[in-house]
Formats: structure tokens, sequence, C-alpha cells
């Protein structure tokens, strides 16, 4: 199309103006500068007001996340993996092999475009790495302070893989929960970036798509019961709502759960606890006890799962709750987190 | 981490337990008196080691708990002005006053910022020049070094824009007044591992001397709660009003005296309100005269308004002693978290909160 190639030069604006959402020539150069050549595909290629997909036979999984992480940038990633990642790992949960994405951003004016094309190159990066293409997107740009510089909502479509039920339901008595790696390192990296805070990490963000870990996971074991990727409120908030879901309890062994050393002081130092803290590159797994093993060593040969552990199993209690054996052999239960985990001070 | 795995070693910790057991011949109430110990002994159930003679009492050493709701509403009313940034330790986000918490001023439009170190809200004021910039200061022997050290930066960097509201608490004269109680019935103490790194001991020795009750100095760790209870039953066993330090990888005999100093030259001792105990003689902190300009109750004269009594909450009994959380009619009922009562419920080191989070 002839305005395609007709983008305003490029130094006239270093940063984005109201006029980029505006459906006009600014829109389209930002689109034909920026968006179309990073994510390109014959889906997207069409230009169309939205995605023409081929119907696969079976069932598909859908999924959507908004994400509006602050800061854009922190150790390990930044906004635009993370929209990525989120969701690819949101497909994966439901056992779907992810294939389609749609990108929407509202911008706030201001941002500067360096900015956007660092986000934009990792979103095309995350999603190449995840084998997921970006079909359709939309764009909107809002007054200064009516968005925190840029929010980002995507939506994914997968093909569930024939013969998995995979649902929060199934999670029954003689279960084993395997954890795929060391978990609160998302949440811990993100506090240490909050300027106020003062503390600092060498904590870097988990985020990762764990296509890998699923993949292995699912080809080698004949059955899976509940894979949940545990981000807000962490390893404790999914795992209880699992328990309540299923009507069973869990019951964690404390020593067995990984963590690593600089989560364990940023959080010993923040009066926090790891379980509560958010995950943006782990999975939970529940299945059978008899797969336990088989299972555990797949997982381990994926590259995103090299700390995976066993860390607890499902039983037969219909107080449907989780609770964790101490260090000490003792048994104490774990509770979904209430509000936002505040550091405290003493 | 290994200072955990030293301290939290299982062997370790089922040692001290069975060396309790050995020692403890007759039934003992001992109490801990900081929160941070509390959380501590409900997380890892370290009461379930405990042979059944020994029964722990949570004490009072809360800050964000027995802060008065009257100065939450002072910091309240201050975080709702148009020229204030209010600045708060994280865990006073979500303490109710009269009527609301800071979570809801700041989501109505309040400028109120969280931080770790107090130091931290010197920047933000002087970043922010045109704004008052009020710390929210609560906190016992541990934190007022830190917040007179905010005045003597302050004064340094010539920053006129910066105050502080204070709520500032002493343990040991909350103890003489827990020991007056004649309900409360109370053996031998935990002290406050941190609170002594700063006091020394010299104060603790008076006590267990002049009201006939052994003084165990201890940390925070599983291993470091047993150890600070094993040597507290020896005292108990053995008739020994004295102060043994339990902590002492921390703990000096005289203390941090250039801490105290600081503490000594910008404030002076106060009868303060605890918040579920009533007014305590002399038991706070307030800011010098001589500093009035860093006294945010002066600053923008601010009086304490009508304050409800918590008539459902026990908190006081609770930390007497005299009662148990799960023993109160509303304990997860009517008062959760969520939705606390009083004192003891507030903040995640409060007894009850410890209590219902851990469901002892």
């Amino acid at each position: 199309m002839k305005y395609t190639q007709c983008s305003l030069p490029k130094s006239k604006y270093d940063r984005i103006i109201l006029g980029h959402g505006g459906g006009g020539k600014l829109t389209q150069s930002l689109l034909s500068d920026l968006f179309f050549p990073a994510f390109a595909n014959p889906f997207l290629n069409q230009q169309h007001d939205g995605a023409i997909l081929p119907v696969h036979d079976g069932r598909l999984a859908y999924t959507t996340d908004s994400f509006v992480v602050d800061p854009l940038f922190f150790p390990g990633g930044n906004i635009g993996d993370l929209a990525i990642n989120g969701t690819v790992n949101d497909l994966l949960c439901c056992g779907a092999i992810p294939r389609y994405l749609s990108a929407g951003f509202i911008i706030e004016e201001g941002l500067p475009f360096d900015i956007l094309k660092k986000i934009i190159s990792s979103m095309a990066k995350a999603a190449q790495e995840a084998n997921v293409v970006i079909v359709t997107g939309d764009t909107k740009v809002v007054e200064r302070g009516k968005c925190d510089k840029i929010f980002i909502n995507t939506s994914g479509i997968g093909v569930v893989r024939p013969d998995t039920q995979i649902s929060p339901l199934n999670a029954q008595p003689g279960d084993v929960v395997i954890v795929s790696g060391q978990i609160g390192a998302h949440g811990i990296c993100i506090l240490s970036t909050r300027d106020n805070l003062g503390f600092e990490t060498t904590v870097k963000s988990d985020t990762a798509s764990l296509v890998d870990i699923v993949e292995n996971l699912l080809s080698g074991v004949p059955e899976v019961h509940v894979i949940r990727d545990p981000t807000r409120g962490g390893l404790s908030s999914t795992l209880n709502e699992i328990a309540s879901t299923a009507h069973v309890s869990i019951e964690l062994e404390e020593e067995q759960i990984p963590v690593s050393e600089a989560v364990c002081s940023a959080c010993e130092l923040l009066g926090l606890d790891p379980l509560y803290i958010a995950n943006e590159g782990i999975m939970l797994f529940i299945l059978p006890g008899k797969y336990a093993e088989e299972a555990l060593q797949l997982i381990r040969n994926s590259p995103h799962g090299k700390n995976a552990a066993i860390i607890g199993q499902v039983i037969g209690d219909e107080k449907a709750e989780l609770s964790m054996k101490t260090s000490f052999g003792r048994k104490r239960i774990i509770d979904m987190v209430s509000g936002e985990q505040l550091p405290r001070i003493c | 981490m290994k200072y955990d795995k030293v301290f939290r070693n299982p062997d370790k910790v089922r040692q001290l337990s069975m060396a309790i057991n050995r020692v403890c011949k007759h039934s003992w109430h001992i109490m801990e008196i900081c929160g941070g110990q509390t959380h501590a002994l409900a997380k890892y159930k370290i009461e379930e080691l405990l042979p059944d003679k020994i029964r722990m009492i949570h004490g009072p050493g809360c800050p964000v708990c027995v802060t008065p709701v009257g100065i939450i509403d002072m910091a309240l009313s201050l975080a709702r002005r148009e020229n204030v940034i209010l600045v708060s330790f994280g865990d006073m986000m979500r303490v109710p006053g009269s009527k609301d918490d800071l979570l809801t001023v700041r989501a109505e439009g309040g400028d109120i910022r969280m931080v770790y170190s107090p130091l931290d809200a010197l920047t933000i004021a002087q970043n922010n020049p045109n704004k008052e910039v009020v710390f929210f200061a609560i906190g016992f022997e541990t934190t007022a070094p830190i917040h007179a050290l905010t005045i003597e930066e302050s004064y340094r960097r010539k920053i006129t824009n910066f105050s502080l509201l204070t709520s500032l608490f002493l343990v040991p004269p909350a103890i003489y007044s827990l020991m007056r109680d004649k309900d409360c019935q109370l053996d031998g103490i935990l002290a406050a591992g941190h609170v002594c790194s700063i006091t020394g001991i010299e104060e603790y020795r008076n006590l267990a001397l002049s009201q006939k009750v052994p003084v165990a100095i201890t940390g925070f760790e599983p291993f470091d709660l047993l150890y600070g209870i094993y040597k507290c039953v020896l005292l108990l066993e053995n008739k020994q009003y004295i102060v043994e330090n339990a902590y002492s990888r921390a703990v000096t005999f005289e203390g941090n005296v250039k801490a105290r100093q600081l503490m000594r030259k910008y404030f002076s001792l106060t009868n303060v309100e605890w918040r579920g105990l009533g007014t305590l003689p002399l038991s706070g902190l307030c800011i010098r005269d001589k500093y009035e300009q860093y006294d945010a109750t002066k600053r923008f004269q601010l009086k304490t308004g009508h304050v409800k009594k918590e008539r459902f909450c026990v908190s006081g009994e609770i930390m007497k002693g005299k009662m148990l959380p799960d023993t109160c009619i509303h304990f997860g009922k009517r008062c959760t978290p969520e939705h606390p009562l009083g004192a003891a419920m507030v903040s995640s080191e409060g007894v009850c909160s410890a209590f219902y989070r851990y469901k002892i």
C-alpha cells in the first residue's frame, strides 16, 4: 500500500505523540516502520482488521493477560518478553501448543521511541523462541498521566494436544507436585528495582516461556493432571486455588522447595516469604505418583527445568487446605496471601 | 543460605528441644517480647517442640500493632493534604485508623511513598523541594536511632521540608507495667535481641533483679529461640533472677553507645499510648523542643481527634498472657487480618495475626 511507504522522517519524532494513535499517517508509519517488520508473518502481513486463521480439528485453548509492570525494564527481561511469555505459559497450562497471539498496546504520550523499539524487539524475539506468531494487534496512545508509559495486553490461541485433560479440577490423592525451578526470582527482582526500597540484589527475573519443559513432559508421560504457572501470589496462592477447586489437600515439604540463596536472603531482609513471591518462568505440575521420577527427569532435561524438584503431594482430605511440613517435622497451614505483600520493618 | 542452615539446622533444633525437656521440671509462663519472635515461633511451630509445662505468652513487641489509632489518624490526615508526601514503612500501609488506612488514602490520590530505610525519605524530600515530606517514624529502640539520624542528616544537608510523625516506644517500661499487673502471670522473659543490641544489658539486669524475673536475651532464628528458652528455663529452675545473653553474636554488654547518644540528642522520654495497653508512663520518645521544626505534630499543629474505643478487642489481655488469641470470640470471625478489630491483628507480627496466619 502506498501510504505504508510514506512514513514521516524518523528524526521528526523521537517519542510517541498522541497522533501515533490517531489512526492517520503517523499510526500507519508506526505500524509499517516498527510493528509489521518486527512481527512479520503471513497472517499479520495481510494488514486486515482481524487475522483469518485456519481451523484445527480438536480443541482450542484461548487466554488473555495484561501487563502493567513497573519498571518496564528489569534485570532478566522487560514488559515485552513478559507479555509474550506470560500468555504462552497460560496456553501451556491448558495442555495446548501455543500458536497465535494478539498484542494490544496502550501507550502514554511521550514514551521515547527507543524504549518502544526495545520492547517490540524483545517481544519479537520471545515470540520466535516460543514458536508463536503475533497475528493481530492494536495501538492506542493516551494523554500523559492517563497510563504509566506503556501497558500491553496479549491474547493467545493454542491447539490442545489430543488425549490431554489438564485442569485444576483433576488434582487427586496420590498425585505429586513438581515445581520446574527455583521460586521467587521475578518478584524479588522487581522489588529490588523499585528505587525507594533501597536494597540491591543480583537476582534476575526468571521470565521465560516454558514450551521446552511442557513439550518434553507431555511427550514422555501419559498422564498429567494439572499444569499451572504460579505468577502473582506465588506458589501458595496457586496451590491454594488448586486445592479448593479440586477439593483436595496439598502437603508440601519445606526442605524440597528450591529457592536460590539470593532470593532467600532478600526475603529475610525484607520480611517476605518466598512462597508468596511472584514467578514468571516457573511451572507447577501435578501428576500421578507413579510417574513422578520419570516426569522429574524429563523436566530436568529441559533447558529451563534444571532445578526442578518434587515438592509435595496431594492427599484426600476434604479440608482442601495447603500445608507444609517444616524442616523440623511440624506441619503448618499455608494461607492465601491477603492483599499486597508489604515489607515489614523488624 | 548458609546462615539459615546453621540456625535452622533440624538436628540442632531437635537436640535443643530435648535439652529443654530434660531441664524443665516445673510449669513456667515465658513471654517473648518481640513480634518478630512471635512470628518465628508460629512459623516454625516451635511451641510444639516445647514440653507441655512451658506456656509461651506473646508480648506487646510489635510497633505497628501498638501505634495508637490517634496517630494513624494524624498520618491519614497529613497524607490527604495537597502539599504533603507521606513516607512510611510498608507494614503501616494497611493498618486501619478510625476509618481508613494508608492504602485507601493512596488510592484516593494521596501521595504516600513506601520506603525500607528512613534515610530514603530524605532523598524524597530533596527531590521534592516544593512539597512537605513527612516520615511516619514508628518503632522501638531498634529503629529510633535511625530516625534520630534522619534528623541529624536533614540538618546537615539543610533540608527544610522534612519532618517526622513519631510513634516511638521503649520496651523496658512496658515490661515493668506488665509485671505490675496482678493478673499477669509471667515467670520469665525472652528479651528481643535486636533491641538489646542497642540498649545493652544493664537495663535488663535491673529489671530482672527488681521484678524477680529471669531474662534471656534471645534472637530470631529457630535455634536462637529454643536456646533462649533453654537458658530461661535453666534460670527459672535455679531461681536465678539475672540476665543471660543467649544472643551473644549480636548483643554486647554495653550495647550500641553511639546509637543511644544519637537517640538522647534528638528525643526525650514521654508518656505514650500503646494500642491495646493504654497509656504507659515514660514508655516512649518524642522529639526534643529544640528540634521542634522536625516534629510534624507541631509543624502542622496536629491534634488527636476523638478516637472510638476498640471495645470488641481484647488485645491487651492477650498481650498480658491472660487470654490466647483463639479464645477470643471474634478471632477468625469478625476479626481477621483483612478486617482487624484491634492491635494484635493489624500487623503480620501481631500475635493474633501470627496465630491466624499459621493456624497455631
